[in-house]
């Protein structure tokens, strides 16, 4: 099977930034792919560089098995939902939709027929005769989608698509997003900051720092198994423990990753344990969270809402599975 | 009492501005009254008497008409030219960031920056140079130049208010560089287009400085109006042609004002 | 599937779509394109021909022969500072100070009311009853005041019905700003220059006090300051960019004007109007040419000057 969309080491450089440095990248046909990083980290411009908004100075790009360098972005069969949804102000949402088989050369009836059945898709049947400034935000990104889906996109870009709406919106929109793309077996590429969005949606997810891919896998994966201090604090919150804690609860001298979810007050077999002094603890709704003192280290703890703790002050020891433990690759 | 103080001017500051006002616009409505005086030898006031007489008296007279005739002629062809290196200039400078960006800038700027003399006189000497006689388009081209800013003003404006993501979205969608020039760019510039190119057409009509240094024997309807300034013929023929310039710049200065009116106020500022 | 890039490609092929995908690959070659025509126009006709026009001022020109000597010289310079060249030149400037001054009195009411006072209707009514008379025509302008200060028009007529023609006939009776009639004085003249660059001076302020945000004003009223020590301490710096960027305007236009002064206004001359007799009855171009510099330089120390105020920022 032929890679929806692969970087062989690609670069895009603004000046002396090196926004995207030699990336590498596969992304499986009829995938959902996540690119996950702070501002400034390069997904973006990998996601352009998809689309044909950037050239890269250096390395190749394919789509469908063929290079994309020097093809302009309308002769690219990939689409993309834009942050600011880039709806045409002078049109009406109908002709928006059909915007793409119009340049194409269908006729009106043909391409407002298509339209009309994008719109249903994404539940906005019937609105084909508004503006685009009567529209919710939500429903200009539903726009936004069935005016990129309409034209059959082998590879469909969403850039941090769901940024704008609120959060009750944004779950619903994520859940149908992912059923949508499950639905119609099109290759998903998704731009975003917020980790809880890539680890939900995504089959896979890239995590992006300073133009370079840090770690790349299955949702879990980056999550149990973060390779690096970076990943490991920007995907969730972890404990980082220094080599010499680490070594101490017989973890090896290097640097090593906790999540604190791991933590429970019951002793069991063969469990690991830390013992501090609770520095603070605060009700979280589903859990209880404590920072505990160990030595100089500030161990963080997700504890069940319901647990009865000792005062603030007092020491506490918390167990551990062995394997919570995650050793990264960061130089001790 | 805070809110009083925010929406009633005190007295003093009424009156200056409403004094303002007044002298701003007093002068423009003397020119209607004095087109239907009966006097014809002096500026007496007030007008001793009322005819409508030297309307029918101006509309016969050829020199009149052929003049307006030339001016309209040299304001669009003017206009045409500098709504098409306007807006070449808009499009390249209102994005992209280049070395030189400032200095085509200040080219756009110069020839209203400079005045308007020092313009008329380079191009005089210039055509002197290269011996080209003066022409019809020797006045086209001066006033051509001086008009691209206004174009380029109103358009750069507009091309900085419409999000960068339309175009790429119009690419995306299939649409090559000339189809998104059609079908998403010049619909959403046309307004200040239109407002830009009404502006240029008022200014190419209503100049004279520069076009008493590039015009030969040809009278623009302004160079009829000097001449009548400087050596008065028949007196009641220019309050009646004052007062129908008047009336016709008001046209494309009030379109212009309803075509921008929402957004960017650039539509006249810096004319 | 069959993996194609570009379904429609071969059908939509056309020369169009080669031509834009060309641009594509080289934004550089774009801009190229988009700049070419109008850096030919003004780079290469406008910018050439003020070259030529500075180039000429170092020449010199014979009196005797009415011949202009193509060799490079100051002397053309020197002349310039000759008494009769230098009185228009310290005339010029003058006329051009006064009438910024003047100007920036009298826009400020209209541009604050316009600014903090005028809302929805009324603010379109300022608007246009700034942009109105901006835009009408330079020439009927002048013509309107031609009439206003005849000697038979409504000033003389104005001064007599209130009995106050004894004051204009002392003013008129003045050394420098006097003449005959209003319309053949300088202070006629003045009159004329402030009333057509007033509205370019109205709107930078107009725009630079929008900026001003009214809870600044509030702040200073709630902190003890009264009206008008707000009006000097907060108001008037703030509007000082926008009074910079007016002046602008109002400075340049007075210096390089020779219409106005012909008509309305005394015998003796400003810098646009030797500039207009040098090069054409006298068919000096050389003098003519150093004195259209000396507007141009002037701006340009002029320029430097505002843009430390921060006048760029309020155009």
């Amino acid at each position: 099977m032929t890679a929806a969309v692969t970087f062989r080491s690609v670069s895009r450089h603004f000046g002396a930034v090196k926004a995207v440095d030699s990336v590498d990248l596969a992304i499986a046909e009829g995938e959902f792919f996540a690119m996950l990083g702070p501002s400034g980290s390069g997904k973006t411009t990998c996601l352009r560089l998809i689309a044909g908004f950037e050239q890269p100075d250096g390395g190749e790009i394919s789509i469908l098995g063929q290079s994309a360098n020097g093809i302009p972005p309308w002769k690219r069969n990939v689409n993309t939902v834009f942050q600011d949804y880039a709806l045409f102000p002078h049109m009406t949402i109908l002709d928006n939709v059909a915007y793409g088989l119009m340049v194409r050369g269908v006729d009106k009836t043909t391409r407002h027929k298509a339209a009309e059945e994008a719109l249903d898709l994404v539940k906005l049947g019937g609105y084909g005769a508004r503006r685009t400034g009567q529209l919710s935000g939500g429903q200009r990104q539903r726009v936004a989608l069935a005016r990129a889906l309409v034209n059959k996109p082998s590879v469909l870009l969403l850039d941090e698509p769901l940024g704008a709406l609120d959060l009750k919106l944004r779950e619903a929109m994520q859940e149908e997003l992912k059923g949508l793309q499950k639905r119609l077996g099109i290759t998903f590429v998704l731009v975003t900051h917020d980790q809880g969005e890539a680890l939900s949606m995504a089959d896979r997810v890239a995590v992006f720092n300073e133009g370079r891919i840090v770690q790349s896998g299955a949702p879990e994966d980056i999550y149990n198994r973060p390779r690096t201090r970076f990943v490991a604090d920007f995907v969730g919150s972890s404990n980082i423990l220094s080599p010499s804690l680490s070594e101490s609860l017989s973890g090896g001298r290097r640097w090593t990753s906790l999540r604190p979810e791991a933590f429970t007050l019951e002793p069991g077999d063969s469990r690991l344990s830390l013992t501090g002094t609770i520095e603070a603890s605060s009700f979280m709704g589903a859990v209880r969270r404590i920072a505990l003192k160990v030595g100089d280290n500030t161990i963080h703890a997700n504890l069940p809402a319901g647990a009865t703790l000792p005062a603030e002050g007092t020491p506490l020891t918390l167990h551990f599975a062995p394997d919570a433990l995650n050793p990264l690759e960061d130089a001790a | 009492m805070r809110s009083d103080k925010h929406n009633n001017a005190p007295f003093p500051l009424k009156l200056a501005a409403t004094g303002g006002l007044l002298f701003l616009h007093l002068p423009l409505l003397l020119i209607f009254a004095y087109a239907f005086t009966t006097e014809d030898k002096s500026f007496q006031w007030p007008p001793p008497g009322f005819t409508t007489r030297w309307l029918a008296v101006t509309w016969a007279r050829p020199d009149v008409w052929q003049a307006l005739t030339l001016s309209l002629q040299v304001a669009s062809i003017a206009t045409a030219f500098a709504l098409v290196l306007g807006t070449l200039c808009a499009a390249a400078l209102s994005r992209a960031r280049f070395f030189g960006q400032e200095a085509i800038t200040l080219l756009v700027i110069l020839p209203i920056a400079l005045p308007g003399i020092v313009t008329g006189i380079a191009l005089r000497s210039a055509f002197g140079m290269m011996q080209i006689p003066f022409s019809f388009w020797t006045i086209v081209l001066g006033h051509a130049t001086f008009c691209i800013v206004v174009v380029y003003n109103n358009a750069v404006a507009r091309f900085r208010r419409m999000s960068p993501s339309l175009v790429e979205a119009s690419y995306d969608l299939g649409a090559n560089g000339f189809q998104t020039f059609r079908h998403v760019i010049l619909p959403n510039i046309g307004t200040a287009l239109l407002a830009g190119g009404m502006l240029a057409f008022a200014l190419s009509f209503d100049e004279v400085i520069v076009t008493t240094f590039t015009a030969g024997q040809q009278q623009t309807l302004p160079i009829w109006m000097l001449e009548e300034l400087i050596r008065p013929h028949e007196r009641p023929v220019t309050n009646v042609v004052a007062m129908a310039v008047v009336l016709v710049t008001l046209i494309p200065i009030l379109g212009a004002y309803y075509l921008t009116r929402d957004g960017a106020e650039t539509a006249g500022s810096g004319k | 599937m069959t993996a194609s890039l570009a379904p429609q490609s071969s059908a939509q092929d056309s020369l169009a779509s080669r031509f834009s995908a060309a641009l594509w690959r080289s934004p550089r070659l774009l801009l190229l394109l988009l700049l070419a025509p109008p850096l030919l126009w003004l780079g290469v006709v406008y910018v050439g021909s003020l070259i030529a026009l500075l180039a000429q001022s170092f020449f010199s020109f014979d009196d005797f022969t009415a011949q202009v000597t193509y060799e490079l010289t100051l002397s053309t310079y020197a002349e310039l500072f000759s008494p009769a060249n230098f009185d228009i030149i310290k005339r010029t400037v003058t006329m051009a100070a006064l009438v910024t001054i003047a100007s920036a009195i009298l826009a400020f009411p209209i541009a604050y009311y316009a600014a903090r006072y005028a809302k929805g209707r009324w603010k379109a009514f300022f608007y246009l009853g700034v942009m109105l008379p901006l835009w009408s025509s330079y020439l009927v302008k002048i013509y309107a005041w031609k009439m206003i200060l005849s000697k038979e028009g409504i000033v003389s007529w104005t001064a007599d019905k209130l009995h106050l023609s004894w004051l204009l006939d002392a003013w008129l009776s003045l050394p420098v700003v006097g003449g005959n009639s209003l319309s053949v004085s300088a202070t006629g003249t003045f009159l004329v220059f402030v009333y057509i660059w007033l509205p370019y001076m109205i709107l930078p302020i107009q725009a630079s006090l929008e900026r001003v945000p009214a809870n600044l004003i509030e702040a200073s009223y709630d902190l003890g300051g009264g009206p008008s020590k707000t009006f000097r301490h907060v108001l008037l710096p703030l509007a000082m960019p926008g009074v910079a960027a007016g002046s602008i305007f109002t400075f340049s236009l007075t210096l390089g004007d020779y219409i106005i002064p012909g008509i309305i206004g005394t015998s003796r001359l400003f810098i646009g109007q030797a500039v207009y007799t040098q090069q054409g009855t006298a068919g000096n171009i050389p003098l003519a040419a150093a004195f259209s510099v000396v507007p141009v330089v002037i701006m340009a120390f002029y320029l430097w000057g505002a843009k430390k105020q921060g006048a760029f920022d309020a155009l």
